[in-house]
Parts: structure tokens; C-alpha cells; sequence
């Protein structure tokens, strides 16, 4: 997926003006958080379990190439097959290459990010695979050829009339006269068209949310079932995984599920997890004749040892987009890539580069809910912080807004002169505002005060202030 | 390719150990970290795997995900249950059930037509056993076998699940401690599944309805007879 995260402000501002979406984002807010607080307030232990994740993930973390290959091991002992790809372009070309060995036609897939970031549909269709996305969510954004807007939501932008029309223009064989404004209709509708694809797929596209190196095992959650008929129905599945997606043991995949939907969805656990070892065996009577696994890089070997490590905590619960208010305003589109919000504005530079996405870590208000409720306690805002600096002293971002902070490095590093400065400027804003007590209009701060007034300063700084009021207790 | 002569496999390999600021592990130190695997221990268990009814906790946890729940004495009751089950829901007398002699031993009424094998397209109803219940969730936890295929937990509109009481545990680590206790460290059935209520989707303005792709009702038949 071509990444316009560089136009990004632009972006924000058509989708701030975009009706059914902001009622989409209206009608999605606070859903979830209520959801995830009232799971949490029934397991007193959340936060000890979010401390026993961290330590998981990082235990994990410090060992990477040790689980990797231990996972490796396991899944060539159950008869399966690992491939280790260093790029998307890997990925896409080793999973082209299995759908041909298996001289596939049809392909089905359960929602994947990895999927989503490695563009693997389009690079499917171009190579005269139909691959179908079997998520209710997925398969309407495919229908609609667009990008999923939320990590575990991804049509969640989308209105019933939306998905109606969509399912309208597509669906052939589907009357007229048939009703479909209620979502049950729709669900009714795409079960009937998916069931038939799972039935006749050769191939089960599937991504991961964990890997065991203990057995070998991937491991899924859905709560619709789709990812268990993609990938048993199929003679070939292919799992996609990044290389962070490892734990240990069966014990530790255990506890990070506690975290997992409970942060999500507020569920206690999804619907369905599952436990993936190998291909069929023997006398099985079901289940696919081979199985395979890609271990995807795409840059995070490098995060490793550098200052975003803790970002491969990650396990994508899309808490962080949750309570974000950037994200709830402008939903996930306008961040322009595969991962939107919190989680998105760091992980993006890092994988495509810092070059067209240092919008990315601007667009937060730094207001810490995200590190708040992140079950794997990935200090997001830090690291949004560390992505600014690193733009600014790789001289990227807009030339006015580099002069402004060059001017304010100036004055602020020269404290008489800071204190000259802030001291005129507070008294004459002050004599100014003093009828009204606030701005309607400023010279130099239309930015502000186009969408609200600015309160005047009280006539006084902080520093004089404080200085005053520290030298009275002395 | 062997693993060996992989460059892709050596190259992603390498820059995680120059990452990690050290080189290939030595045997030792391989064999240190792998000690977790070697034998897995449990993480924090929050107290609500340890409630002392594990029974009514289950049954509580389960229909609060949409499941439905019935006790039962023992096996010979299991047949007219299900025939109950499928008539209340306005669904066939046919079913799909596990190859299993408990089953087969019983006396299925006359006008229940019951097959074993895969499930098909087409198949209403089946029925499995569960190889535990983890009371924590209301998850019944199923194996695939030759004669326990997935495909019967999820293409059927109605999934029935005998869960004998004897084998609903706590917690999640419960369960792994019995499966190895049955199948020996390291060692996995192809799929493990763990279910916890009935298909549902909340994709279209999230409104909630249950039967995405699997099953829309999950009917669990609790045995008090092991």
C-alpha cells in the first residue's frame, strides 16, 4: 500500500469535514472503552497481568533468534514448513509461489495486518489469484477496495446504507426487491456468499496473534469463526507472522490472552481461539495437506536495539486507537498506512521511514491515554517525543514551523532573554484583552484562533509570579 | 532449502543477534532459555481460576457469551437431549457427532439420523465432547482427531458440546497441564480449539449478532457421570 501518511494534515482536514464519516467516529466512541473498563473491573488483577505480559514480551524479546529457531524446529517436527523472508517484497513473492505450487485458484483469508502491510491482495490479483477476505469487516472494505480504518474494526468508518450499497453493486444474483437495511440482512447475505468461497478455496490465507516456540503452535482469535474455515478447508494454509509475534510457552500465550480482548473489545476472550499445529496428520479427516509459515521482518530487527524496542510488545488490541483523540476525530484513513493511531504514528516510520510520515508522531496531543491503557505498557508517548526530535534534527517538517522552533531554541535558551520576551509580551496581550478577557482575532495566531478564542494572559508570567510568591515564603 | 543454506533465514537471524549485542548463542545459552520451554511454568493465575464451584462459575460464564447450558446425569441421558435440543431450535433430526463408543453405544431414537466423519455443507447440527471446561471464561476446550475432525465446531448452524464435570478445571494453565499430562511436553494435537460462546460479529455499526461464519447457537450438555 502506497503510504499517504505525507498528507497527512491535509488528510485530517477532509476527513474532519466528511460527514458519514464523523458519524461513523460518533457512533464508535466510547463503545469499546466502556467495554474494556467493565472487563477490567471484573479481574482485580489486570495490572498484575499487564506486568506478567511485559515481562513475557521482553524475556521473548531478549532471546529473539533462540524462540525462533526453537519455533522453527517444532513446526518442521509436526511437518510444516518455515520460510524467513526479510522484506515485503519476500513475503509476497514466497506466498505467490506456494499458492502456485498448490496450483490454486481461489484463496480465502482471515484478516491479516501483516497481510495489510505486505499489500499481499493486490499482489495475489496481479499474479491471477482471486483471493477473498472472509471477515465480515474485511470483506466489505475488499468490495469497497479500501483499507481497513481500525486494527480490529476495520469498517468501522462505514454506515448500514454504506455496506448496503456496496453489497448491492457486487452481489450479482442478489434481488432487488430482497431487503437488506438492517445488518442482520447483511450478515445473512455474506454468509451465504463466504460459505460458498471457504468451500471452494485451495488455499487459506491466515495471519498470526501469537507463535509458540514450546510446540510450534500459531495461534488465532476471531470472533466469527472465519479464520477456522479458512484455514481447514483449504488443502494448503499459509500462516503470516512477524518475527515479534513469538512467546515461549503455552503458559505465556495463556496470559497474554487475558489481556488481549479485554483490552480489544472488552470481551473476556474472543469466540474462538485457536491453536494451529502443523498440517493434517495421518488419518485426520479434515484440515490442510500443507502447512506454512512466514516469518516476516520488514524492518524490525532493526527496532530491536534501538530506542523503539518496546514498540515489538505490541499485540495489536487497538486499545490505543480506542482512546485516542486524534484518532476519534479523524478517524484511521488519514493516517495514510497500514496502522493508524498511537500505535501507527510510531510503528510507521519505523517501518517505511521517517521520510513522508514525521506528520505521524505530530499528530497526538500527548495526553498519555494510550500508555495509559496499553496492556503491554508501551511508553507511546515517549516515543512519539523521540520520533519529533528525530525529524527535527534530520531537518524534516514544515520549513515555517522549523524557523518558529529555531527562533523559540533561540530565546529559550538565553533566559534573560526569554524572560524580557515572555514578560513584554504577557504585559501588552494583557493591556489588550483586559475589556474582553479574551481573542477573537490575533495577528500570527489564526491557527488558533480560527476554531476558538484565545484567553488573554493575566498581565503577569508564571516565572514572575512564582518568583514573587517562593520569595514571600523565604 | 535447508535451514543452513538460507540467507534470507542467516541475514534476519544475524541482525537480531547483532541487535542483541552478541553473536550466535553458544549451546549453553541456548539450552539455558529453552529451559522455559523445557518445562513451562505458570505466569500469574488470577483468583478467579481458583473459585471453589468451578461448576456454577462455568455455567455463569459461559451464558453470559450467549451459550446454553443443560446438566445432565449421564450419558444415556445424552441422546434425548439432543433430539430436544434440535426440535426447540426448529432445526432437522440429523446429526453430525464424533466417532467416539461412548456415543455409539447409546440408543439414539428412531427419527435422529446420526452420522460421524467430517462435516459437509449442508450439515445442521453436531455434536462433540470436550476434552476440558476452564471455568475462568465458560471455555470448552476440543482436540482434532481422526475421529474428532474441526471441521464440527464450525461449519454447523448448531454446535453441541458434552462436557463431563469431572473435566472442567480453574484456569487456562489447568488445561495445559492436562493436555500434557495426556500427550507429553511439547507435544499438540493438530488443533486445539477453544470456544467461548457462540460465531458472532459486531462488523456493521457494531451491532451484535450472533452466527457470523460458525455456529450460531453453542449448546453445552454438562455431565455429572464421568
Amino acid at each position: 500500500m502506497q503510504s499517504k501518511a505525507h498528507t497527512f494534515t491535509a488528510n485530517a482536514r477532509a476527513a474532519l469535514a466528511d460527514e458519514p464519516l464523523q458519524a461513523a467516529l460518533a457512533r464508535f466512541q466510547g463503545g469499546f472503552p466502556v467495554k474494556r473498563r467493565a472487563a477490567i473491573d471484573r479481574l482485580p488483577e489486570f495490572d498484575a497481568l499487564r506486568d506478567a505480559g511485559k515481562a513475557i514480551k521482553d524475556a521473548t524479546l531478549a532471546n529473539l533468534d533462540i524462540y525462533l529457531e526453537q519455533f522453527e524446529a517444532k513446526v518442521i517436527a509436526a511437518g510444516g514448513h518455515v520460510h524467513w523472508c526479510e522484506d515485503a517484497d519476500a513475503a509476497r513473492q514466497t506466498v505467490i509461489d506456494l499458492c502456485r505450487e498448490a496450483g490454486a485458484k481461489t484463496i480465502t483469508k482471515a484478516k491479516s495486518m501483516i497481510g495489510e502491510e505486505i499489500a499481499i491482495n493486490e499482489a495475489l490479483a496481479a499474479a491471477g489469484f482471486t483471493p477473498i477476505e472472509t471477515d465480515l469487516g474485511e470483506y466489505i472494505i475488499q468490495l469497497r477496495d479500501e483499507a481497513p480504518s481500525h486494527i480490529i474494526v476495520p469498517a468501522v468508518h462505514l454506515s448500514k446504507e454504506q455496506v448496503a450499497e456496496s453489497f448491492r453493486a457486487h452481489h450479482r444474483d442478489l434481488p432487488a426487491e430482497r431487503p437488506l437495511s438492517e445488518p442482520q440482512a447483511m450478515l445473512d447475505e455474506a454468509r451465504a456468499i463466504l460459505r460458498q468461497a471457504f468451500l471452494t478455496a485451495d488455499v487459506g490465507i491466515t495471519g498470526a496473534n501469537m507463535l509458540i516456540a514450546e510446540t510450534g503452535s500459531t495461534v488465532l482469535v476471531t470472533n466469527e469463526g472465519n479464520a477456522d474455515l479458512t484455514q481447514t478447508l483449504p488443502r494448503m494454509q499459509i500462516v503470516i507472522a512477524s518475527i515479534e509475534k513469538v512467546v515461549p510457552t503455552l503458559e505465556d500465550a495463556a496470559t497474554v490472552l487475558r489481556l488481549l480482548a479485554r483490552s480489544a473489545t472488552g470481551q473476556e476472550l474472543s469466540v474462538y481461539t485457536t491453536f494451529t499445529t502443523g498440517p493434517k496428520r495421518g488419518d485426520d479427516l479434515d484440515g490442510p495437506a500443507a502447512f506454512h509459515v512466514i516469518l516476516l521482518d520488514n524492518g524490525r530487527s532493526r527496532m530491536l536495539g534501538g530506542p523503539f524496542a518496546e514498540m515489538l510488545r505490541c499485540i495489536r488490541c487497538g486499545a490505543c486507537l480506542n482512546h485516542c483523540p486524534v484518532y476519534s476525530a479523524v478517524g484511521g484513513h488519514a493516517y495514510g498506512w497500514v496502522y493508524p493511531g498511537p500505535m501507527g504514528s510510531v510503528l510507521t516510520p519505523n517501518l517505511i521511514g521517517l521520510a513522508g510520515t514525521s506528520d505521524l508522531p505530530n499528530a497526538s496531543t500527548l495526553c498519555g491515554r494510550c500508555e495509559e491503557v496499553c496492556p503491554m505498557r508501551i511508553p507511546l508517548p515517549r516515543m512519539l517525543r523521540q520520533l519529533r526530535q528525530d525529524a527535527f534534527a534530520s531537518g524534516g517538517g514544515p520549513k515555517p514551523m522549523r524557523a518558529g522552533l529555531a527562533a523559540w531554541a533561540f530565546v529559550a535558551g538565553r533566559p534573560w532573554l526569554y524572560r524580557l520576551a515572555t514578560g513584554l509580551g504577557v504585559r501588552i496581550l494583557g493591556l489588550l484583552g483586559r475589556r474582553h478577557g479574551r481573542f477573537r482575532r490575533l495577528p500570527g495566531a489564526s491557527g488558533w484562533t480560527a476554531v476558538r478564542d484565545l484567553p488573554a494572559p493575566a498581565g503577569r508570567t508564571f516565572q514572575a509570579l512564582w518568583t514573587e510568591r517562593n520569595g514571600a515564603r523565604r | 532449502m535447508t535451514a543452513a543454506a538460507d540467507p534470507a533465514r542467516a541475514a534476519m537471524l544475524a541482525r537480531i543477534q547483532n541487535a542483541l549485542g552478541r553473536g550466535a548463542p553458544s549451546e549453553e545459552q541456548r539450552r539455558r532459555v529453552l529451559q522455559r520451554c523445557a518445562a513451562p511454568s505458570a505466569n500469574l493465575i488470577p483468583a478467579r481460576g481458583r473459585e471453589n464451584d468451578r461448576i456454577a462459575q462455568f455455567i455463569a460464564e459461559a451464558e453470559r457469551v450467549n451459550a446454553t447450558t443443560e446438566r445432565l446425569a449421564g450419558w444415556s441421558a445424552v441422546p434425548a437431549a439432543v433430539a430436544e435440543t434440535l426440535a426447540a431450535a426448529g432445526l432437522p433430526p440429523r446429526l453430525r457427532m464424533v466417532d467416539d463408543a461412548r456415543l455409539a453405544s447409546l440408543a439414539w431414537p428412531a427419527g435422529l439420523a446420526v452420522a460421524t466423519g467430517k462435516s459437509v455443507d449442508g450439515d445442521r447440527a453436531s455434536l462433540a465432547i470436550a476434552f476440558a471446561g476452564i471455568a475462568e471464561t465458560g471455555t470448552v476446550m476440543l482436540l482434532s482427531s481422526p475421529s474428532s475432525p474441526a471441521t464440527l465446531n464450525f461449519l454447523p448452524e448448531m454446535h453441541i458440546v458434552i462436557l463431563p464435570e469431572a473435566v472442567i478445571v480453574g484456569a487456562y494453565e489447568d488445561a495445559w497441564a492436562n493436555l500434557r499430562a495426556a500427550l507429553g511436553v511439547g507435544v499438540m494435537p493438530r488443533v486445539v480449539n477453544w470456544i467461548t460462546g457462540p460465531s458472532r460479529t459486531a462488523d456493521i455499526e457494531q451491532t451484535l449478532l450472533l452466527g457470523a461464519h460458525g455456529p450460531r447457537l453453542l449448546h453445552i450438555l454438562l455431565l455429572a457421570e464421568a
